[in-house]
């Protein structure tokens, strides 16, 4: 059995009787005082997680940004330094390896790739795989990066005010600044998992630990990955094993966006050109319940008596209050207002197909 | 608490006559944390003991409610429909569901209050 493995910031989750439970073969803290407290936290104040377990892996070489583009689906060419994109690696067959952030970095030819934590081994095994015939390093840094995300509407007079961070007042939304913590390059992004402002902030485990603490003090709420998943849920945002996997195109994620049709190659490209020229078959789309019942990941939805698709991720959402949920429907129940039902337990409820976003983001654009 | 009988999936059995009044324990409800919802079942349904009869739901999940008596469902607690969190506030003054005892015998399968207690602290 595999050992599972610890963050840099545990003996803290400890201390603060934070609940914990494995998560991406890391020991991680779900919840310190409830779900509900912490998600209102981060949408009225700030919050922090720890985010040590998520994966870095830094690309280098004169073929880069060449072989970046060519695993990568949205297009890096254009990036200026300090900018950041959201994409997927794909499959050949258009399927999603991983979704994932690619930082372009001030050096010349050096991008850093940020990848979700219960991918870290197969994610790096993939890039190394590709590499054959490129002239690239490929790095895999997750160890020794501690990560902290400080995220809602307080997160920047928090990072000027209580760590000194000025230069994020400048930081746009996808872009980062290269920083320094004690003589430890720290790396800190505009960018989040939860739908408000806020910054991911990457740096030594020791640096990580010192910055957590002073956000604790300066009374910032710790939260854990049980709101870390209602936050990023009302914010329409997918999570890779639900909404995303190695059987789901983005196409059929809504994420096409995210995917450059304009680029001359890159893995999966002719797969979801096919799939869009054809038409997807089935649609991740929202559902919102008439009733307080509450539709979870893996119950089935249902129409006439027939199953039409799955819930990939549900909750009663805390900020609107109601149950809704995200669910892989088959055409052509993926209208607008269709009415289905989910199966919860052993009855049906009613419900009706809406937009996968059930909160108001609040991003700094 | 004493008076009652315990099931080991913490649910609370009081005996009223005929009647069973069955609850979650103070250690059921602070193991689920905040509920939202309270799934029951409807008047005259059958329940069985050991076997599933509703559900409560927190944020993170829904966990089965295991009936710790057979019989027939008298009455249920309306006042949970709107106000689930009555559970987390206290478990033992709401009760989630009213039967009827169909074999008082079933009884002796359950735990005591000190025996409810030692099972927790093994939990």
């Amino acid at each position: 059995m595999e050992q599972l493995l610890t963050t840099c910031l545990y003996d803290r989750h400890i201390s603060l009787n934070a609940q914990m439970s494995p998560f991406g073969g890391f020991m991680m803290p779900i919840q310190y005082s409830s779900i509900t407290n912490e998600h209102i936290a981060v949408r009225t104040r700030a919050g922090m997680f720890d985010v040590s377990h998520m994966g870095e892996m830094f690309v280098s070489g004169p073929d880069a940004e060449k072989f970046v583009n060519h695993i990568f689906s949205n297009d890096i060419r254009g990036m200026h330094p300090g900018k950041v994109l959201y994409g997927m690696m794909l499959y050949p067959q258009g399927t999603v390896v991983d979704d994932l952030l690619v930082y372009k970095e001030f050096e010349a030819g050096h991008f850093l790739l940020v990848v979700n934590a219960s991918n870290i081994s197969k994610d790096y095994d993939w890039i190394c795989s590709q590499a054959e015939g490129y002239d690239v390093k490929v790095g895999n840094a997750s160890a020794v990066w501690g990560e902290i995300a400080l995220q809602g509407p307080l997160a920047e007079k928090l990072a000027v005010e209580a760590l000194g961070l000025d230069k994020v007042r400048e930081l746009g939304f996808y872009t980062y600044a290269e920083m320094e913590w004690k003589g430890d390059r720290m790396i800190v992004s505009r960018t989040g998992y939860t739908g408000e402002d806020g910054f991911e902030i990457y740096c030594s485990h020791k640096a990580i630990c010192e910055i957590w603490d002073i956000l604790l003090e300066a009374g910032v709420e710790p939260c854990g990955l049980g709101c870390r998943d209602t936050l990023r849920f009302e914010a329409g945002l997918p999570l890779y094993g639900h909404e995303l996997s190695d059987t789901i195109t983005p196409v059929e994620a809504g994420l096409g966006m995210f995917v450059k049709l304009d680029k001359d190659e890159f893995i999966g490209k002719d797969a979801v050109a096919a799939q869009k020229a054809a038409g997807i078959s089935r649609k991740l789309v929202g559902i919102e319940l008439d009733d307080k019942a509450i539709p979870r990941a893996g119950y089935p939805v249902e129409s006439d008596g027939v199953q039409v698709g799955t819930v990939t991720t549900g909750y009663r959402s805390i900020s609107t209050d109601r149950s809704v949920c995200v669910a892989m429907l088959d055409r052509p129940f993926t209208e607008l207002g269709t009415k289905v039902e989910v199966r919860i337990r052993k009855k049906t409820f009613p419900g009706t197909v809406c937009r996968k976003r059930f909160y108001e983001t609040h991003y700094k654009k | 608490m004493e008076g009652l009988l315990y099931s080991e999936s913490h649910e609370w059995v009081k005996v009223e006559g005929e009647i069973a009044l069955i609850g979650i324990t103070d250690f059921a409800q602070n193991a689920l944390g905040d509920l939202s919802y309270v799934d029951m079942p409807e008047v005259d349904d059958e329940v069985s003991q050991g076997e599933e009869f509703g559900a409560v739901e927190s944020v993170k999940a829904a966990s089965d409610l295991i009936s710790p008596v057979s019989g027939t469902v008298v009455e249920i607690n309306g006042e949970l429909e709107d106000n689930p969190e009555l559970l987390n506030q206290d478990a033992f003054a709401n009760w989630i569901i009213k039967v009827s005892i169909s074999d008082k015998v079933e009884l002796d399968a359950l735990m005591d209050a000190k025996q409810y207690e030692e099972f927790c602290q093994n939990e």
